[in-house]
């Protein structure tokens, strides 16, 4: 089928959208139906992406699986999609979480069911959308686009205070976007004035980006810089991530934790980081701003996580917390930073997902969050004691899963860079193990304190079924990461190349001293290899 | 007899052709008038099938004129030596068809015809099927369309007054409620207060111009004008004032900030359906009207103007943002979204440039059938016994009626500017024509006005999906009234989704 072949992405695209549109036209009575369609195309939008893994070649480090076709002529908007190693990383989470997410409802959706399938369906086209898109016009409608079903699913099927908390995600995830919508007018109409030729393809227009002067390329920074630190979410923006995580429905949380946020580092990496100022001093300036409120999510996120009394609400802020050290890497400018934020992303959607997935099981049972409702879960449930116990592991960074090794590199990309960051980063992970194992303790150890819970029934099939994907790959990470590294390496070379070369020119010792790891990128090696050559020959 | 029919012949070939659908539409009016007399109480329907005819013959006048205008400009891409082809002149050019007219004369063709067809059950409903609200209307479309073939001071005016003359009718159209009657009244008085200022704007100017009433000629008097005062140095006053007072007369007609105060009122108390035509079509109407005089007359001294402008382009995005969050009339609300909506309008004009007037076009013919289809779920709200207008009517239109909810949420998200909607494709030129004239702090404003719009749109949509339906009954929607909600929609998706052939036609109404 040469057809497919050539459209794989689109197919990946719209297969959720095909599955959206079949549930229209289920009765409404149906709701078995309903389910049944909403779980099959869930399942089929994760099995069609699988080619995508075994026909996507690391070489190049460029965009694969291109296709393009014009949409909007006259001004310059194509619908054009291709992705590289990270982008890749970031579709097949998505559509993992997403079946995972659809098939973690078959017991808890009761209401309405047609409408939340659908709903559900159309985030995942939205999201991975946004994650394909080589054309600037169509992300921002991708971007926009997935604020919709993801309202709604907060809004119809999240808990008490669900309106409030969808319009607050909803208001100000659209305020940062209209800013971004901007930014990227502005950059479509100079680099339109510098080249002649009116286009939104995102490749070129960040090409000609780099000719733009310093003061320009600032203004275009912080215009995409609200969009993603609201996203992500970065400490002071991050006020709507805590309600909507803890009101929205487990799926909704898990799709928000999982995939949301990362639209916001994708954004960073993406967009960000290729349009910095090249005037030292103003480019130093925008990474100390950025990074110290990184810092700031990073400690303020896991303190706050110490205080909460709602399980959700907990994760939620924790995830603040980890998203911190996603942005921490990327603007380390490092390859080690990079790499290991782009793995930290992928981490956080496996762990946080999963642990969000653990609260909506203990949800369903009792129908309550709070931590103080819970105590001594091992005696009736073990098995799920120890399914929570190592994905609270692989979140809080134990070596041999995968929290480890993302935020590792992190550390090392930053300690490269600035010693103090790495510290203050430090400090994070001290307080992610204190807030996450004190919850495992007060939940699942102990004396059972509730009558109630001492017949709570353990994890039944399907609920395996979810999570144990999940702690395969979290094992996976931990143990042999080098394939996920492989696929990264190449694009963050080339990142770095664009956005900071003088890295490859003077590699610290500590750079040197981890050159055989598959990150760093061959002209690195060959750089360093030429540097050793010149001290010897000094010599 | 013969030689008769010759004459009438060349007539339409001639003068005729540049006002062929005006006439249409005048004949069947009268016709309405007429035939309304033979017509049972009950068979008044066929006066809205006689108007929808009238329209559909207006429409293939319409084609004709575009077909002559095409081989006209083709002749004249020929023949350069001819100087620049300014579109079918007639009646001693006063009168003009050109790309403006003909786009702007479809979009009042389209408003009319899915307003006719929201009015017949509404009418029914309030007990007033009447053939004269058929012919008003009809009247009302030909003043629009005057208002923007118009290229003469005189005719531009006698549009504007048709048009408004019926309204004022219409809006009082249900004799027996009060808030209708109320409306009217208002309207009727500020309105004319507000021509009354636009005619003595008209009067300044062909003073000013030293007895001109061609805006092709005063534009040409003016420059001259102002290259004398600009060599004295003086102010010209008499220019300014000529100004302020023009575009206050059309500033109320629009209803921009601070002219809009009868917005609210008169959009609550008419019936329904005028409510929508008012909102679209008067406001498209007088944005032609507006778009002539600016760009030609005073396109020459757009710098002194452009504060102004601008100044009431943002007065009416807050004032009408900020109004609106808190109204629970679903009318009301959509007046004074309608407020912000023109001051998006007006910031394309502040802009100025190409696509600024593109994305005017667009941002107007995005907004006519969003702001209709918005209506078009009011107007199914109303049914025996229920007057449906207050946001709680909506609770639970999801289970009562999956199809108009999922429209109502097409229209609401169109109407804030989410994508892939016709409303984005509208602030997207706007937005891009500020960028690109250097104003990127009227492009924050207006960026950021998207958030409190979009919370009290989605007022309306959680009452429509979430709330649950109180003991409200299942509406029944006419096939008429389907047929105008899926037309709007189509249109709103249609803009967003593939926005292509109406980029080009708002490039075809603005001309090279």
């Amino acid at each position: 089928m040469p057809f497919l072949s050539n459209h794989l992405l689109s197919v990946v695209l719209f297969t959720p959208l095909v599955g959206a549109a079949l549930l229209c036209f289920v009765p409404r009575a149906l709701s078995e139906y309903q389910r049944l369609i909403g779980n099959l195309f869930g399942v089929l939008g994760f099995l069609v992406s699988i080619p995508l893994v075994r026909h996507f070649s690391s070489g190049s480090g460029d965009f694969a699986f291109k296709e393009s076709a014009d949409w909007i002529p006259s001004i310059g908007a194509h619908y054009a999609l291709g992705i590289d190693g990270i982008s890749l990383l970031l579709v097949m989470l998505t559509t993992l979480l997403g079946m995972l997410a659809i098939f973690s409802s078959w017991s808890s959706i009761q209401l309405r069911t047609k409408e939340y399938y659908i709903l559900l369906l159309l985030l995942q086209t939205g999201m991975l959308g946004v994650f394909m898109s080589l054309d600037f016009f169509l992300f921002y409608v991708f971007w926009e686009v997935m604020l919709v079903p993801m309202y709604f699913l907060i809004g119809v099927w999240g808990s008490e205070r669900r309106l409030y908390a969808a319009i607050k995600f909803f208001l100000y995830t659209l305020a940062g976007s209209v800013i971004m919508l901007l930014a990227i007018l502005a950059l479509y109409f100079n680099a339109t004035k510098l080249t002649g030729v009116q286009t939104f393809d995102i490749p070129s227009l960040l090409a000609s980006a780099q000719f733009f002067p310093d003061a320009l390329k600032g203004w275009l920074f912080w215009g995409f810089f609200f969009a993603f630190a609201i996203k992500v979410p970065m400490f002071p923006f991050h006020t709507w991530l805590p309600d909507a995580h803890t009101e929205a429905p487990t799926a909704g949380s898990v799709i928000l934790a999982g995939v949301l946020l990362k639209m916001g580092t994708y954004g960073f990496l993406r967009f960000s980081l290729p349009i910095l100022p090249h005037d030292l001093y103003m480019r130093g300036k925008i990474i100390h701003i950025v990074v110290v409120l990184s810092l700031i999510s990073i400690i303020y996120g896991a303190v706050v996580c110490l205080m909460q009394k709602d399980m959700k609400r907990l994760i939620a802020y924790s995830s603040v917390s980890h998203m911190g050290f996603c942005t921490l890497g990327i603007f380390a400018l490092t390859p080690h930073g990079l790499s290991g934020s782009v793995l930290q992303q992928i981490n956080h959607g496996i762990s946080t997902g999963a642990l969000f997935l653990i609260v909506g099981m203990l949800y369903e049972r009792r129908h309550t969050r709070l931590i103080s409702e819970f105590g001594g879960l091992a005696t009736p449930m073990p098995n799920f004691a120890a399914i929570y116990l190592i994905i609270t592991l692989s979140s809080l960074g134990m070596p041999l899963l995968n929290g480890f090794i993302g935020e590792f590199t992190i550390l090392q990309g930053a300690f490269e860079v600035n010693h103090a960051w790495a510290a203050w980063a430090t400090l994070g992970i001290v307080l992610g193990a204190a807030y996450l194992l004190w919850l495992y303790q007060r939940v699942v150890f102990g004396n059972v304190t509730h009558e109630v819970n001492k017949t709570l029934p353990d994890l039944n099939a399907r609920e395996y079924a979810v999570l144990v994907p999940l702690v395969i790959i979290a094992f996976w990470i931990g143990i042999y990461p080098k394939p996920f590294f492989a696929v990264i390496g190449k694009p963050v070379e080339r990142i770095i190349q664009q956005v900071n070369p003088e890295f490859y020119h003077n590699v610290s010792p500590i750079g040197e001293g981890h050159s055989a790891s598959p990150v760093v990128g061959a002209a690195a090696r060959v750089d360093a290899a030429k540097a050793s050559v010149t001290v010897v020959e000094g010599r | 007899m013969h030689s008769i029919l010759n004459s009438i012949l060349n007539y339409v070939h001639g003068d005729g052709l540049t006002i062929l659908p005006q006439m249409e539409l005048l004949l069947f009016a009268l016709g309405i008038l007429i035939f309304d007399f033979l017509l049972a109480e009950n068979e008044k329907h066929w006066n809205a099938i006689l108007a929808l005819m009238g329209v559909a013959a207006a429409g293939i006048g319409l084609f004709m004129q575009g077909q002559r205008f095409a081989a006209d400009i083709g002749y004249a891409s020929e023949h350069p030596d001819q100087g620049a082809f300014p579109g079918l002149l007639g009646f001693h050019e006063t009168i003009v068809v050109d790309g403006l007219f003909l786009v702007f004369a479809a979009i009042f063709l389209a408003a009319t015809a899915l307003v006719i067809l929201l009015s017949i059950r509404y009418l029914d409903l309030e007990a007033e099927q009447q053939g004269e609200y058929y012919a008003l209307l009809l009247f009302a479309c030909i003043g629009m369309m005057f208002m923007a073939s118009g290229i003469d001071l005189i005719v531009q005016f006698l549009g504007l007054e048709t048009m408004a003359l019926s309204f004022y009718v219409l809006t009082g159209f249900l004799r027996r409620e009060k808030r209708s009657n109320e409306a009217a009244l208002k309207y009727l008085l500020l309105g004319g207060f507000s021509s009354a200022i636009l005619a003595y704007g008209f009067s300044l100017l062909y003073g000013a111009s030293g007895g001109f009433t061609g805006i092709r000629e005063i534009a040409y008097s003016l420059d001259r004008r102002m290259t004398t005062t600009d060599a004295h140095g003086v102010t010209d006053w008499l220019v300014i004032l000529a100004f302020v007072t023009i575009a206050a007369g059309l500033f109320f007609k629009i209803a921009a900030v601070p002219f809009h105060q009868w917005a609210p009122d008169v959009y609550e108390g008419a019936p329904t359906p005028i409510t929508a035509y008012i909102s679209v079509a008067s406001k498209t109407a007088s944005f032609a009207l507006l778009l002539r005089l600016m760009t030609v007359v005073f396109g020459g001294s757009q710098p002194t103007w452009v504060f102004l402008m601008a100044g009431v382009a943002i007065a009416s995005l807050t004032w009408g943002n900020l109004a609106a969050l808190t109204q629970n009339n679903l009318k009301r609300l959509l007046a004074y979204s309608s407020i912000s909506h023109v001051g998006y309008v007006l910031l394309g004009l502040v802009a100025g440039n190409l696509t600024g007037l593109i994305g005017i076009v667009y941002y107007l013919l995005a907004y006519v059938f969003m702001t209709l289809g918005a209506f078009a779920t009011i107007i199914i709200l109303r049914q025996r016994g229920i007057i449906g207008d207050e946001i709680s009517d909506l609770d639970g239109l999801y289970q009562r009626s999956p199809y108009a909810a999922v429209l109502l949420l097409v229209f609401m998200l169109s109407l804030a500017g989410i994508p892939p909607t016709a409303g984005f494709m509208g602030k997207y030129f706007i937005f891009q024509a500020l960028i690109e004239t250097h104003h990127p702090v009227l492009a924050i404003f207006a960026a950021l006005y998207i958030v409190p719009a979009l919370y009290y749109y989605f007022r309306i949509v959680v009452h429509a999906w979430v709330k649950r339906p109180g003991d409200a009954a299942v509406p029944l929607i006419s096939d008429a009234q389907l047929v105008a909600l899926t037309v709007a929609a189509f249109v709103t998706l249609a803009a967003g989704l593939y926005p292509e052939p109406f980029t080009r036609l708002a490039h075809y109404a603005i001309g090279p």
